[in-house]
């Protein structure tokens, strides 16, 4: 038997030979399935550390209260003691490492968010008291006349 | 053969056949760890209130700002969901931003750059319905991945490596719920994981801490005594496109018809 009869044979079984070598080394130790097959079964043991390691920015309210008491305290006597610190103030992350100052957000869009009204009567929106942002006083900012943390009329500036 | 000896064969050939097949199976002890082992502890599932909603887009704002999703790009991990039936039957829903900004006008966003108002006399019911993963337990989008870049973790999360993913989208096109899209930075298949990281540590997702009124909730479904958890067992509570058959772990209250 001549041999460009097995030539093409053997340029075939080295390449899968080389495809062979170069995925037991490519694949990644932990790459497979677990559990449930093929279908639902991937699994990447290596990146779930990956995202567990990810950074945590918003701190909460509980993160705040010690340093600025006063802010939290007198908060917490009004209808918006239910509106977490960052919500208007901003991730937290390490403050005050980094940022040292956090950037609050004082614009009137923040407001109309919920005060914005809208009548919609299967919805808890329709409980807040809110305004028409076209008719009540359209170009200022709300901070002008109203304390968010002081919402009622009676904590006007 | 007698009859003696053929009534005898005859018992043991029926009783033989009459076993199950099952009582030959070896159980390895693998698979009683998988059945009794520690890795069962955690079911991560979400509740959401439709009634406690209010579309201020607290959420939203929070989730990109926690998970690094570029913030004016149109993309987002969660997105609020606003649905609006009039008297005469039609339904309007829109989510400008995915309400990044919350709804702050009662115009209806309807797509190239229209806008309709609804009176209020002419709406029957209006509500908001925030959307996120549903950490389905049975995924598409996990199944779907050619190179096996998404996938569930023992709590019930799904996950994608984005150093694995070829940004082929199928999960994208395969999820019914569309929560997947292209990470615009990374390019790689972006989803929402119940701010894993968080839950891990045991705090909240950061949109369930930035709701002021309580609509989004996350709870462990294996623990018995979590309140997510008994809402869940003991109230009406509804999920999303069940008819798909990919048992999403996302529970509503107050889900209507048109909620799709």
């Amino acid at each position: 038997m001549k041999s460009h009869i097995y030539r093409p044979l053997w340029v075939v079984i080295g390449l899968v030979c080389i495809i062979l070598i170069a995925r037991y080394f490519y694949v990644p130790k932990d790459f497979g399935v677990h559990g449930r097959g093929y279908m639902y079964g991937w699994y990447r043991e290596s990146n779930i550390k990956f995202w567990k390691d990810f950074k945590v920015k918003y701190q909460g309210t509980e993160y705040c209260k010690d340093c600025h008491s006063d802010k939290y305290e007198s908060i917490m006597a009004t209808p918006h003691a239910i509106i977490p610190c960052e919500d208007c103030h901003g991730p937290a992350s390490d403050h005050p490492s980094d940022p040292p100052k956090l950037a609050i957000d004082k614009s009137r869009g923040l407001c109309l968010r919920c005060h914005s009204a809208l009548p919609y009567p299967t919805s808890g929106r329709s409980q807040i008291r809110g305004i028409d942002p076209d008719a009540h006083n359209p170009d200022v900012e709300c901070v002008m006349c109203h304390n968010p943390h002081k919402p009622s009329l009676e904590g006007l500036k | 053969m007698n009859r003696r000896d053929f009534l005898k064969n005859t018992v043991k050939v029926i009783g033989g056949l009459s076993l199950p097949l099952a009582a030959f199976k070896i159980i390895t002890p693998k698979e009683i760890f998988a059945s009794t082992g520690d890795k069962a502890k955690t079911r991560w599932v979400f509740l959401v209130d439709t009634y406690k909603c209010v579309g201020c887009g607290m959420c939203v704002k929070a989730c990109k700002l926690e998970n690094e999703i570029p913030y004016d790009a149109n993309v987002t991990r969660t997105w609020v969901e606003r649905y609006v039936m009039t008297k005469d039957g039609k339904t309007f829903a829109d989510t400008p931003k995915g309400a990044r900004d919350g709804f702050t006008t009662s115009k209806i966003d309807l797509g190239e750059g229209k806008f309709q108002d609804i009176k209020k006399d002419f709406i029957d019911k209006a509500f908001f319905v925030p959307k996120l993963c549903n950490q389905c337990e049975n995924p598409p989008c996990v199944q779907v991945c050619p190179v096996g870049a998404t996938y569930q973790t023992d709590d019930g999360i799904v996950l994608v490596d984005r150093t694995w993913c070829i940004g082929c989208g199928y999960c994208i096109m395969g999820c019914p719920y569309g929560v997947r899209f292209f990470h615009p930075v990374y390019h790689t298949a972006e989803k929402c994981n119940f701010c894993y990281h968080r839950i891990s540590k045991g705090l909240k997702t950061a949109c369930v801490q930035a709701c002021p009124f309580g609509a989004r909730q996350i709870g462990n479904i294996k623990d018995p005594n979590d309140p997510v958890t008994k809402v869940i067992l003991t109230e009406r509570v509804g999920i999303l496109k069940e008819e798909y058959g990919t048992k999403p772990q996302v529970y509503y209250v107050g889900l209507d018809r048109e909620v799709k």
